[in-house]
């Protein structure tokens, strides 16, 4: 499966999964309206390793996307993911 | 004023054992923890001998995997060692999260986690492959900053690099700044990682043993057909406290250290001359107002290599005279545990005083022209070790010598 034939459902949860995994974090917490570092208590060096994991779990580049650096809550890195879908396309 | 330190928990994760019990069997026992390594073997060492630590449970061990991200695996083990030296010691969280309280490990490497960022690097060309943890992991340093943030004290917090007596500096600075009044207890000791990228080089210099048929025989200090060292490792961790301190709150006295002493050779780089590892013997005996004859065991850094046992069989029948003093070398049995093996020999000791034996020196048979100077212990007893004086010495010709009062008096 690539990025580019994925459903918005099929990015969510990769994306879930993925963050749930590297943080120890349950699936049920994993909201779309979860914020990263209020609700999740994530740092600036988890933000190194979010990076990562969605990298590898799109095969995509994220670090040099300045839209990263913007990038709050679960839902904004499903609609980051979705944007780079569309350029994939 | 000078206070007096008294040892109050210990921890110890080496390939004698995962816990204090089984170590201390393993050193009743005279049992090697010394293994022929496949991967070595493999990767053209030529000496695929180590000190082998199995089942250690990283995932059991109490941390998350967020914890553990920033934490190689010696420091793990160096993190249960603190665990169960603290459970030794009776000692809560709460009591150790203050200034009075510090934390001193003695390392000198992080060697595997240096060989993968680097790889990282060079395979992607850019450093974005890198996971936040390596930054962490690859410092020297990396036992003391994680430990200090997992244990929350908030004294004294570094790391001491000085080779093979990196473990015994550690200890003997932390038992200085109790006795000067500048902490109240500390949390120390050492730890050492065991992989081939932290001892290729090592291997490269030919310095470890070739006795591969028979891997348990292969560390043998003293002995005339003694052929190198064997590396080893994991972690050992010590609490040392205000002595009155200690009695006010009634923690168990596992035993007083009285003395610590050092000296460096300034002379060569691995070929120690004996006569440094005399002054920092000398330099302990004076501090703790002893004579040679006050002690009764000296517990030798003797690596099993050729050059160093020979000088420090000199530098103890120089103190001691010709079999003055019974002397063993537990290396016989852990192989060379490194950075780690001058805070480990505290706990090894402290374990024996409570069993009420003194571990033998395995695999001497044929003593050579220096070791038949030496009374060496080779048989099992019923000898408490009573009060002992431990060496170390590393690279670069730096030595530490530590009193240990195991009498309980």
């Amino acid at each position: 499966m690539t990025l580019a034939t994925m459903t918005k459902e099929e990015i969510i949860a990769i994306t879930n999964k993925a963050i749930s995994d590297e943080f120890e974090f349950e699936l049920e917490d994993m909201v779309p309206t979860a914020h990263l570092y209020e609700d999740l208590g994530l740092d600036s060096l988890d933000a190194v390793d979010l990076v990562l994991v969605l990298e590898k779990a799109f095969g995509v580049k994220l670090r040099n996307q300045p839209e990263v650096k913007e990038v709050r809550t679960l839902e904004d890195i499903y609609q980051l993911i979705m944007q780079l879908q569309q350029t994939a396309e | 004023m000078m206070h007096r330190v008294a040892v109050t928990g210990i921890g110890i994760v080496s390939c004698l054992g995962l816990d204090l019990d089984t170590v201390q069997e393993s050193l009743k026992q005279g049992k090697s923890g010394i293994q022929v390594v496949k991967e070595r073997e493999e990767l053209g060492f030529f000496s695929p001998l180590s000190g082998v630590i199995t089942d250690f449970d990283y995932a059991g061990c109490g941390l998350t995997r967020r914890q553990k991200k920033t934490m190689p695996n010696f420091t793990i083990q160096a993190y249960s060692a603190v665990t169960q030296a603290l459970q030794t010691a009776g000692l809560t969280a709460e009591d150790i999260q203050n200034s009075r309280t510090g934390l001193i490990f003695g390392n000198d490497s992080t060697a595997r986690a240096q060989v993968e960022q680097a790889a990282i690097t060079e395979q992607d060309a850019s450093t974005s492959g890198i996971s936040s943890g390596y930054c962490f992991k690859a410092m020297t340093s990396t036992i003391t900053l994680n430990l200090n943030v997992l244990l929350g004290v908030r004294g004294a917090s570094w790391s001491i690099s000085s080779a093979c007596s990196s473990g015994g500096h550690a200890i003997g600075q932390a038992a200085d700044l109790i006795a000067l009044g500048r902490q109240d207890r500390v949390i120390c000791g050492g730890a050492q990682e065991i992989n081939w990228q932290s001892l290729c080089s090592f291997d490269a210099l030919e310095a470890f043993s070739r006795r591969i048929d028979a891997p348990e025989k292969a560390s043998r200090p003293f002995d005339a057909g003694r052929d190198g060292l064997v590396p080893s490792g994991g972690a050992a961790a010590v609490i040392l406290e205000r002595y009155d301190l200690a009695v006010e709150r009634g923690a168990t006295i596992l035993g007083e250290l009285e003395a610590y002493g050092f000296s460096s050779d300034g002379s060569d780089l691995c070929r120690p001359n004996g006569e440094g590892l005399q002054s920092a013997m000398e330099d302990a005996l004076e501090r703790a107002q002893l004579q040679p004859s006050d002690i009764d065991l000296v517990s030798a850094h003797a690596t099993s290599t050729p050059v160093g046992d020979k000088a420090e069989a000199f530098a103890i029948s120089n103190l001691f005279g010709d079999q003055g003093v019974n002397v063993t070398a537990l290396k016989s049995m852990t192989g060379h545990e490194l950075w780690m093996s001058g805070a480990s020999q505290v706990v090894y000791t402290i374990l024996q005083a409570q069993g009420g034996f003194t571990a033998r020196t395995i695999n001497f048979e044929t003593s050579d022209e220096m070791s038949e100077k030496l009374r060496l212990v080779v048989e099992s007893n019923t000898t408490a070790p009573g009060r002992v004086m431990l060496n170390s010495a590393g690279f670069g010709g730096t030595n530490a010598c530590l009193i240990l009062n195991t009498r309980g008096e």
